[in-house]
Parts: structure tokens; sequence; C-alpha cells
């Protein structure tokens, strides 16, 4: 047994301050990517084509069957292999953001259907065109009523880019491990890691609550 | 898509499937009794055990699944805890994951209306009488969907544990992927395999909510 000794862990600091720095980017990038394509993939599912919502629902499904880690392999040393290149952090911020963005589309999709009909009704007999009520009438709408259950996939997100360090993407348990290759010291440097996690959930925490009251206030 | 490929690899597949299964039904019967214990003490007169419920519950729902399993199996020997992969990986899971059905257990109990909780208590029922015979089986009901969300996330959630090398159906595709350069036909077959677990258990929760929840 080696015992315990965190004394060393302030030495290490910027390679994990850099890692936070990449964990809080990689979030951000992915959180407004998988809100955009998820109201993409709930207007697709509600108004398009039989042709063009066949497939998407097909993805959905298939994307909320399966596990965010087995995405990511498939994306990063899958496409590669038929000639697809992607950077690891592009394949980092597409896995979350395409795994994050199924479960969005659902939310939407709940969200634009709970809606009252007399709102699309009101928008057309005034004159709006079908996709004209639903981009200015509908869907702001169904953001404003989704907040509180798209930030809790946001809080999810948060904590699950930490996978992406599978894919050697230097967030912030990828510099862990660096840092513990060096030292050997795997608990000092993870609990570390998970108490920055665990703070920066308590402002994105904060944060959401602030948009909530907001959205709330402007009811 | 190389057919005959697949119809090599399916045996092999069929068996790491297996192996998830194993790790999400042990990590899932860890799970509930961790919620089970960590609702009571959320539920409870006392300030510190509520405290100390509420903090198991910030703690693990706060940080990521992944960091709290490399924490146990590589952390843990450093003081004094040595696990095969297996076991902490299965272990780190269902403490997770108890966090979760912690609060979906809490969130049955307190949905449950306060006055059935009077009644029987003005009836002569004690207290842990009124909650055993009267609360619990009412709120159970209310349980079932919330517990089966946490368990379809905890299914997929075992992919975690392929980061420790244990040989599951997340690991078993990520070596098969660097070995055949055939990643779609690998994609294809683990992801249905993951497909009939997650989708068949959703089917069954659906069942048990309609027998159960659809009478409350």
């Amino acid at each position: 047994m080696q015992g315990l000794d965190f004394s060393i862990v302030p030495e290490y600091w910027p390679l994990i301050g850099k890692g936070l720095w990449w964990t809080v980017v990689i979030s951000a990038a992915s959180a407004l990517f998988s809100i955009i394509a998820g109201m993409g993939f709930a207007l697709v599912v509600l108004y398009a084509s039989p042709v063009v919502r066949a497939p998407v629902r097909l993805f959905m499904w298939l994307f909320m069957g399966t596990p965010l880690l087995l995405q990511l392999f498939l994306i990063y040393f899958g496409l590669v292999q038929i000639g697809i290149d992607i950077p690891a952090v592009w394949s980092g911020i597409i896995g979350l953001s395409l795994h994050f963005a199924v479960y969005n589309a659902d939310i939407f999709r709940a969200g634009i259907a709970s809606l009252d009909k007399g709102q699309t009704e009101a928008a057309r007999s005034l004159g709006f065109g079908a996709w004209q009520t639903r981009f200015y009438i509908v869907v702001p709408q169904a953001l404003r009523n989704t907040v509180p259950a798209v930030g809790n996939m946001m809080i999810a997100l948060l904590k699950e880019s930490s996978i992406v360090s599978m894919i050697g993407i230097a967030e912030l348990v990828h510099s862990a491990q660096l840092v513990i290759s060096e030292t050997y010291r795997p608990f000092e440097f993870y609990l570390t890691a998970a108490a920055l996690y665990y703070v920066l959930n308590l402002i994105l925490e904060a944060v959401l609550r602030g948009i909530e009251r907001k959205v709330e206030l402007s009811r | 898509m190389d057919i005959a490929l697949i119809g090599r690899i399916i045996p092999v597949f069929v068996q790491a499937a297996w192996t998830t299964v194993q790790i999400s039904l042990l990590s899932l019967a860890l799970g509930l009794a961790v919620a089970a214990l960590v609702a009571a003490l959320r539920l409870s007169h006392v300030a510190a055990l509520r405290f100390a419920g509420a903090a198991y519950v910030s703690v693990f729902r706060g940080t990521p699944a992944l960091i709290q399993i490399f924490l146990l199996y590589f952390g843990g020997p450093q003081i004094g805890i040595q696990l095969e992969p297996f076991a902490a990986g299965t272990i780190a899971l269902g403490l997770n994951i108890g966090a979760y059905m912690a609060e979906s257990i809490r969130g049955g109990v307190l949905s449950v209306d306060r006055g059935q909780m009077e009644a029987a208590r003005s009836l002569g029922f004690g207290e842990g009488q009124s909650m055993r015979w009267i609360v619990l089986p009412q709120a159970a009901k209310l349980m079932i969907r919330p517990l089966g969300v946490n368990a379809v996330a905890l299914v997929k959630g075992t992919a975690l544990v392929a980061t420790i090398s244990v040989v599951e159906l997340t690991y078993t595709a990520q070596r098969f992927i660097g070995s055949t350069y055939k990643p779609f036909e690998i994609f294809t077959v683990t992801a249905v395999l993951y497909m009939i677990m997650v989708y068949g258990l959703t089917l069954v929760i659906d069942r048990l909510d309609r027998a159960y929840a659809g009478e409350a």
C-alpha cells in the first residue's frame, strides 16, 4: 500500500488546468450542436416526408440503443478505415453532439407535440406559411418549455464528455492520466479531476437555474 | 457488408454480450441495495443521516461514472482495495447507479399523498408499519418507470468498463474494429446486441408499468 499524498497535486496544475479548459470547450461546443441538431431531428421526425423521416428515425433509434463509448469508437477508429479521417477532437465533439442530439430531439418532439394547436392555427390564419409558423411560433415556444429537460441532458453531457478521453482527446481525464503515468498516483489525480467536475457541475446547475428563472419570467 | 465475417464473429459477440448482461444484473442488484439505503437516509428524521444521504447522491451524481471506475480500479490499491477489473467495474457502476436510483425511490415515496401516512398513523399503525404496509406499496408502483429509466442507462453505461479491459461487448467491438478493418460489420453486430438488451428491457418496463401503475 502506497498511501496518499496530495501535496504533489499543485505542481501539475498547468496540465490539469489545460485539460479542464478543454473539457469546458468540448462540452460547450457539443451542447450547442446537440441542441441545434436535436431541434433539426425533431422537425424532420414531425414534419418531413417519409423518405427523409425514415433514415433519421433509424439513426435516432440506433444511437439511443447503443453506448456513447461504442459510438465514439465507430467514429474515430471506424471511419478512418474507410478513408474518413476526422481529427480526434472533432470526432469527440461529433460523437457527443449526435449522442445527445438524439435525446434532445425526443424532448423537443414531445415539447412541440404538447403545444396548443391553436398557436399554429392562429399563425396560419394570420398568413404565416407552414415553415414560417414552425420557425417563428412553434420552435421558440418548444425551446422555452423544454429548458428544464434539456438542461438535465446538458448536465449529463458535461459528465459524459469525460468519455472522449478514450479516443485520446487531451481533456480533464486524459490530462489526469498523463500526470498519473508520470507520478503513479492515480487516486490523488482522479480524485482531483472528480472534484473539478463536481465544481463545473455546480456552476452549470447554477447557470441553468438562472436560465430557467428568466424563461419563467418571460411567460 | 461482409456477411461471412458477421457469421464468424457472432458467437464471440454473443459471449461478450452475456458478460454485459452479467455486469448489468450484478450492478443493478448492488445499485438497488445502495439506493434503498440512501433513500432511507434521505427520508430519515435525523438531520445528520439526511445530510449523509444527500452528500452521497450529490457526489456520485456530480462526477463522471468513468472517473468513479478509475478511482476504484486504479486508485483502490493505494488505499488497500485491490480488485479484479470485472469486480471493480461492477461495484463502481452499482455505487454510481445507486445514487440515481435512490432519487427515483425517494421521488416515489414523496409523491404518495401525506394523508395516507397520517390516516395510517391515526388508525394506530406505527410509523414503520405505516411505511411498510401503506406508503411503500403505493410508492412502488410510481417507482417502476423512473427505476426503469435508470436501469436502461445502466445497461448502456456498462460499456465504460471496457476502459479497464473487462472483455464485454464494447471492448470486444473495439478489438475487432482494430483487427478486421470492417468497422460497419462490427458496429452492426454490436449495435443489434445492445439494442436487443436495451429495447428488450424497455419493453419489460413498459409492461410492468402498465400492469401495476395503471391501477394506481
